[in-house]
């Protein structure tokens, strides 16, 4: 199931963003009167994928948000960049619909992060867009509208497109939940190639999801929530399916889940 | 193969019109049989033509005005909140106004010419466009929003590039509204006031007991009205090859 080595062109080295290390601390989220958690903290370590593993509405999700910005956070959470600047604009997020836009062509969908900053169309950033497309097995399929797509292509487009954006940290909320079993353990491996070295901070509920692709997991679990130790399973990402050690972490992580 | 069926249909309703006048023996100047109404339309063929382009001009031009005005309307109310909290109580209880009831008042401020029967087709055809646009300008799918806000756009850009877009399929839905009422707004206004348009001639001819040709009118009258709705839905589904087909026009059977 592992995907093949992809060349790691697509990448600018000269601007490629520094990884950025975040911490969360003191997080607090009420809902409805309920706290869904208080004085939670997370450490998502630079150039490594962390998955955030936890049941429904624990509010993981809105961790994410607050973390891209998109939530306000409750006082008093914190959540800062080790390097101190502020995390506005060095986010890219992913999502668990892939939100392409159907009036867009793939390419233009990939490139939309430009479009919407009103950013010059340059040749060098079309080839780029052309070359993560490539990347995530897209090539040929530049001028084709989204409809014409299938569910597992479009989160392709996603990624192409959230690889694009070239940022800092990137954030997946359950980037592969919608998605048919075996196209999510495609899909795993298009993204784990893909992201290698960044900072990733991801969602998910899925434990074999969590262990094939973070190199850290954290479990958050009970109301209020807490996040638990990070595991830090071993061997290289994307982990594989059948590996027996991977299967007995599975078992653990589905414990603590449920504890 | 809908057109074919759509032509057999019409024919066979001919027939039956045909067959009720010549069986009842009903005088022309009650019910006129088709035949009658096709001679009407051939002899009257240059009047029909002269008082027919005044209303199709009165309605494009309304058409045109509306839906600018109305698309610029729902522009402004999705793009200012300031605008939004004074004008939309204003808009929605404008609605419950029967439109059609200011058509005299129209003919006196405007007079007995085209602008008082444009002004009719605009009036409307700028609440379904307004209202269709607005809306979708206001249901945008919040997950593109939030990639947007993600990605540093400003809201203009937001604007013009996601909610926009997204918003054109209901705006089609509105000027498909607009398309089937602006008939109606100009010939409405017509028989208010006027001295040439079809809705003159109607009225005219409904007077002199001919009634042959108040029925080549409404001939004239019923072709614009579907043309012009045809011209805008092919209009729309060229300017959107990514909406999905709601119409069940290939129908399989």
């Amino acid at each position: 199931m592992n995907a093949p080595e992809l060349p790691n062109a697509v990448r600018p080295n000269a601007l490629a963003p520094a990884p950025l290390s975040v911490t969360v601390t003191g997080a607090r989220l009420t809902y409805g009167g309920t706290e869904l958690f208080a004085d939670l903290s997370l450490t998502v370590e630079a150039g490594v994928t962390t998955g955030l593993l936890g049941p429904s509405g624990v509010g993981k999700t809105t961790l994410l948000r607050m973390v891209a910005g998109l939530a306000d956070p409750e006082p008093p959470t914190v959540i800062e960049a080790r390097d101190g600047a502020p995390l506005h604009g060095r986010v890219a997020y992913m999502a668990q619909q892939d939100l392409l836009l159907p009036w867009l062509t793939v390419l233009d969908n990939v490139l939309l992060g430009a479009r919407l900053r009103h950013e010059r169309r340059s040749p060098d950033l079309v080839a780029r867009a052309r070359a993560l497309l490539e990347q995530v097995g897209l090539a040929g399929r530049e001028t084709d509208r989204p409809a014409t797509l299938s569910g597992g292509q479009r989160q392709r487009v996603a990624i192409a497109r959230t690889l694009m954006e070239d940022k800092p940290l990137v954030l997946m909320d359950e980037p592969f939940s919608a998605l048919d079993a075996l196209t999510r353990l495609r899909l795993q491996d298009v993204a784990a190639s893909a992201l290698a070295g960044r900072t990733v901070l991801m969602i998910t509920h899925d434990p074999l999801e969590a262990l094939r692709l973070g190199h850290r997991i954290h479990v958050m679990t009970g109301r209020p929530a807490t996040v638990g130790p990070a595991l830090e399973p071993p061997g290289r990402i994307p982990r594989a399916v059948d590996d027996p050690a991977l299967l007995a972490l599975q078992a653990e992580l589905l414990r603590r889940l449920a504890g | 193969m809908r057109v074919v069926r759509a032509l057999i249909t019409a024919a066979v309703l001919l027939a039956l019109w045909q067959g009720v006048v010549s069986l009842t023996g009903v005088p022309r100047y009650i019910l006129p049989g088709p035949l009658a109404v096709a001679d009407a339309l051939q002899r009257q063929a240059p009047l029909l033509v002269q008082h027919g382009a005044t209303t199709l001009t009165e309605i494009l031009l309304g058409l045109v005005l509306g839906v600018a005005l109305g698309g610029a309307s729902a522009l402004t109310l999705a793009s200012f909140r300031t605008a939004r909290r004074w004008l939309m109580p204003l808009l929605v209880v404008s609605q419950a106004i029967p439109v059609f009831a200011l058509a005299p008042l129209l003919v006196l401020w405007l007079g007995y010419g085209m602008a008082s029967k444009v002004a009719m087709a605009v009036l409307v055809i700028f609440f379904p466009v307004t209202t269709a646009l607005f809306d979708g300008l206001r249901r945008t799918e919040p997950g593109w929003l939030d990639l947007a806000r993600t990605m540093g756009a400003s809201r203009r850009s937001v604007l013009w590039h996601i909610r926009l877009p997204a918003a054109l399929p209901a705006f089609g839905s509105g000027l498909r509204v607009a398309a089937a009422v602006a008939p109606i707004g100009a010939v409405i206004g017509e028989w208010v006031g006027s001295s040439s348009g079809l809705g003159y001639l109607m009225l005219h001819a409904n007077a002199r007991m001919q009634i042959d040709l108040l029925f080549a009118a409404l001939a004239v009258l019923g072709v614009f009205a579907v043309a012009l709705y045809a011209a805008v839905d092919a209009l729309i589904r060229r300017a959107l090859p990514w909406q999905p087909d709601t119409h069940p026009t290939e129908e399989k059977d």
